[in-house]
C-alpha cells in the first residue's frame, strides 16, 4: 500500500491494445495505461466502453486484436494462479452444492488456497454448504464466486460489476472484505461498477473508459486535485487559458469544470469536483481531452 | 475500541471524518493515552473504505502529535485533548462577536457564510 515510491511495481500495463469483434466498431482502441501494484481502481465508463473486454483479455479468456496488456509481468494468463477473475455473469457450476464448490476451489489453487476464508464469506450470508448453485439467488452466487475469489488469495483481482446484484447489507460486507482483504495483503484491485458512491469510498484509483481507451486514468485524488469547479459573472473566452471540460450557464454567469492550466482569474469561486462530478462531465464530454496522471501513462505502442 | 462511522452524504472528506471522530473520542475521554486505535484492516472491514484512508487519517493524527505508530504493534494514543477548550477566551470572543453580528441583524446564513469566507482565508483547504 505504498504510495511514496517513485517508480511503483505495475499490475497491469496495456499499450495500443485494441479488441475488434467481426466488423462492429472497436471495444478497445489504442488502449494504453499502467496500473500500480496495491492500487484499488475503479474501472468505469458508458455501456459499450469495453470495461469487460478489457477485463476478460487482463485474465486471459479473450484475446486482443492489436497491442499488448502484461499482467503481473507476464502475458495475460501467465498468472493464472494469482489472478482472480469474477465475470459479470458469475459463471459456477449449477449442478453443484456450495461445499463442492469450494471443494473446487481449493482443488484448483492447491499452492494458494484458504479455505476458512472461502468458507466464512460463505456463513457470513447464512448460506447452507450443501445448497445446490441452481437454487440459490443472484446475489447467494455472488457470494459464492466472491469466496471462490478471495479464497485463491489471488494478487490481482479483476471484478466485473461485482456487487450489482447484492443487497445493500450484504454489499457493505463483502466490500469491507475486500477492503480487508487489500489492507491485509496489499491485493491489486480492477474493478468495473456503475456505482459511483460505492466506487467513491473503496478505490484510490481511478480508469476512465470511453471510445475504446482510457479517458482519465490515476490516484482519484490526483484527478480531483487536476481540476476545479468555477463559478461567476465571466464568459467561457475567459477561461481559454484552461481546459474547459464542461460550462453551462448559471444565472448571468457560468459554472465550469475545468482543468486549470495556471491560476483561475479573479471573480471565480472554485471548489475541487467530488468523483461524481467529475465522471458526469467527462462522460456527458465524450470529446474532452484524456488525461492521464504520471503513474498511470503507458509507452504508445509503435504502431504505423 | 473506537468504531468510526462514515457519513457518505457529509460532503466531509471520509479521512477528515476518522480524524473528527478520533479527537471527540479523545476529548469525551472514550480514548485515553496509551490506548490503541483500530487497525486499518479492522476499519475497513466494518467501514468498506479504501486502506489508505485510514492510513491517511492516521498519519494526520500523528503529524498533530496526538498519536504514534509502533512498528508491527499499531497505532497508540499519546495525549488526550481537554474538554476544556470550551471556555477559553478565544471562545468568549467568539460569542461577543457573533452576539454583535446579531444585534447588527445579520442572520444565521449571513454569518456562516462570513465565518467559512474567514475560515478559507485562514485555514486554506487541502492538506498542506
Amino acid at each position: 500500500m505504498s504510495s511514496t515510491s517513485s517508480t511503483p511495481a505495475v499490475a497491469m500495463e496495456a499499450s495500443g491494445l485494441g479488441k475488434r469483434y467481426g466488423r462492429r466498431a472497436a471495444a478497445l482502441d489504442g488502449c494504453s495505461f499502467r496500473l500500480p501494484t496495491g492500487r484499488i481502481s475503479a474501472l468505469v465508463g458508458p455501456n459499450g466502453a469495453g470495461k469487460s473486454t478489457l477485463l476478460a483479455i487482463a485474465a486471459g479468456l479473450l484475446h486482443p486484436t492489436a497491442g499488448t496488456l502484461t499482467v503481473l509481468g507476464g502475458a495475460p494468463g501467465e498468472a493464472r494462479d494469482r489472478v482472480a477473475y469474477l465475470a459479470q455473469n458469475k459463471p459456477l457450476y449449477p449442478q453443484l452444492t456450495i461445499a463442492e464448490t469450494l471443494r473446487m476451489g481449493a482443488e484448483l489453487n492447491p499452492a494458494r488456497w484458504d479455505a476458512a476464508r472461502a468458507a466464512r464469506i460463505v456463513e457470513q450470508g447464512d448460506l447452507d454448504p450443501k445448497s445446490r448453485i441452481r437454487g440459490l439467488s443472484g446475489g447467494q452466487r455472488t457470494r459464492v464466486a466472491l469466496a471462490l475469489a478471495l479464497g485463491k488469495r489471488p494478487d490481482l483481482m479483476l471484478l466485473d460489476e461485482p456487487m450489482a446484484d447484492l443487497d445493500p447489507l450484504a454489499r457493505h460486507e463483502l466490500m469491507g472484505t475486500l477492503m480487508a482483504d487489500a489492507a491485509e495483503r496489499g491485493t491489486t484491485v480492477l474493478m468495473s461498477s456503475h456505482i459511483v458512491a460505492e466506487l467513491a469510498d473503496a478505490c484510490d484509483h481511478l480508469l476512465l473508459l470511453g471510445g475504446g481507451r482510457v479517458r482519465l486514468g490515476g490516484g482519484i485524488d490526483d484527478l480531483l486535485a487536476a481540476h476545479t469547479l468555477v463559478t461567476g459573472r465571466g464568459t467561457p473566452a475567459d477561461l481559454a487559458a484552461h481546459t474547459v471540460i464542461e460550462s453551462r450557464t448559471a444565472g448571468r454567469g457560468l459554472t465550469a469544470l475545468i482543468r486549470r492550466d495556471g491560476p483561475v482569474g479573479e471573480g471565480w469561486a472554485t471548489e475541487e469536483p467530488s468523483l461524481e462530478e467529475l465522471l458526469l462531465a467527462h462522460l456527458r464530454a465524450p470529446e474532452a481531452p484524456a488525461l492521464l496522471t504520471p503513474g498511470t501513462t503507458a509507452p504508445e505502442a509503435v504502431t504505423a | 475500541m473506537v468504531e468510526y462511522r462514515i457519513d457518505r452524504r457529509s460532503g466531509v472528506a471520509t479521512y477528515v471524518q476518522i480524524v473528527q471522530q478520533t479527537k471527540q473520542a479523545l476529548r469525551l475521554g472514550l480514548l485515553e493515552p496509551g490506548d490503541k486505535l483500530p487497525t486499518a484492516r479492522e476499519v475497513v472491514e466494518a467501514t468498506a473504505i479504501n486502506p489508505n484512508t485510514v492510513l491517511k487519517a492516521y498519519r494526520e493524527l500523528e503529524r498533530e502529535g496526538l498519536v504514534e505508530a509502533r512498528r508491527g504493534l499499531g497505532t497508540f494514543v499519546r495525549r488526550t485533548l481537554g474538554a476544556h477548550t470550551a471556555d477559553t477566551p478565544l471562545r468568549a470572543e467568539l460569542d461577543d462577536w457573533a452576539k454583535r453580528a446579531r444585534s447588527a441583524g445579520l442572520g444565521r446564513e449571513d454569518v456562516d457564510a462570513f465565518f467559512t469566507a474567514v475560515l478559507d482565508e485562514h485555514f486554506p483547504k487541502g492538506d498542506q
